[in-house]
């Protein structure tokens, strides 16, 4: 395979990977509400992507046209009008549905197997490994076929 | 043979039976268990479909047991629900309340004519803003509130004879007897 080939598909696999990385927004999203300040849009996006509709449980807020996703949309446009901060309206939200409404868990104690799970995982599969690819590293040092390894 | 090759055996029966427990105890799959329960219910106060001027809310509701029952002509569950209601109000243990959600009233009030009224009131939430400060996902969805105000029992979802039993009489006091009827009510 040629450098440039390589150089090519290099490029090809980060276009490819940013693409799923990066936090994409909806372009299908049903909700044609938006609030005169662009600040407070901009929140307003976040939010209603960050929150679930109660209903229709696997959409975000931004997802759903359901009526119940429509009037949560219209209660944080409201509460955001009225110079309430993301965490008050989390905060309200929350104690209405349970943090089921948050995409996001919150980090607490009660969470903590939540969050800590993949990182425990995460780090066992490094050590696991590690040791596997010590103990092949072994196995080459103390092999004998040495044409195999001058070839 | 190699014991550690029943390593992976060993971990899939731990997954096999975290997840059977898991999902044996979960009380019902998919439900919405709402915090509210156990505590004081959201002020709410809302005009009463027979007539909009005046309001019913939870201070005038203050020391008596009522039932808020959640519902809306358009809501196929609530017509499923509604031979229930019609029948525990017969019994008239506890006054059921109706906040008729997202409705017209015309249709709300032929629904009440055509298949009887189960609620002492109804009152009418049309823009949805109190269903939201309830915790409201989708109709119907009940809460049992006693006399202090506090919310002891939330049901999402449809209450069958057997939920009203066991669900709602259950934690009434003996012998509750309630005011079956109040001025006002259609």
């Amino acid at each position: 395979m040629s450098r440039l080939a390589v150089r090519s598909n290099t490029v090809w696999l980060a276009c490819v990977m940013l693409l799923i990385l990066s936090p994409v927004r909806m372009v299908w999203a049903v909700d044609p509400a938006t609030m005169s300040d662009p600040a407070l849009q901009a929140r307003y996006e976040v939010l209603i992507h960050e929150l679930r509709c109660v209903q229709c449980e696997d959409n975000s807020l931004a997802d759903s046209d359901a009526w119940i996703a429509t009037d949560l949309r219209r209660q944080i446009r409201d509460m955001l009008s009225a110079g309430k901060s993301d965490e008050d309206i989390k905060g309200y939200l929350v104690s209405r549905y349970s943090e089921f409404i948050l995409f996001r868990p919150a980090y607490s104690w009660r969470n903590a197997w939540l969050w800590g799970l993949p990182l425990f995982l995460l780090i066992l599969g490094v050590v696991i490994a590690v040791r596997i690819i010590h103990q092949r590293a072994m196995l080459v040092d103390n092999d004998d076929d040495v044409d195999v390894l001058n070839s | 043979m190699n014991p550690r090759f029943l390593v992976p055996l060993g971990l899939f029966v731990v997954l096999v039976v975290v997840l059977a427990v898991g999902i044996n105890h979960s009380r019902e799959v998919g439900v919405l268990q709402s915090p509210l329960v156990g505590r004081q219910i959201p002020d709410w106060n809302l005009p009463t479909l027979t007539d909009p001027g005046k309001t019913l809310g939870s201070q005038a509701l203050k020391g008596q047991w009522y039932v808020l029952n959640v519902w809306g002509t358009w809501c196929y569950a609530c017509r499923a629900e509604h031979s229930a209601l019609l029948r525990a109000q017969r019994d008239g243990r506890v006054q059921i309340i109706g906040i008729d959600w997202k409705d017209a009233d015309s249709d709300a009030l032929d629904w009440l004519s055509k298949l009887g009224n189960p609620y002492s009131q109804v009152v009418t939430d049309h823009e949805g803003r109190t269903a939201i400060d309830l915790g409201i996902a989708a109709a119907p969805e009940s809460f049992l509130v006693n006399p202090e105000g506090v919310i002891v029992y939330k049901q999402p979802g449809v209450i069958t004879p057997e939920d009203w039993q066991r669900e709602f009489l259950s934690r009434l006091p003996p012998q509750s007897s309630v005011p079956t009827a109040i001025p006002g009510a259609s």
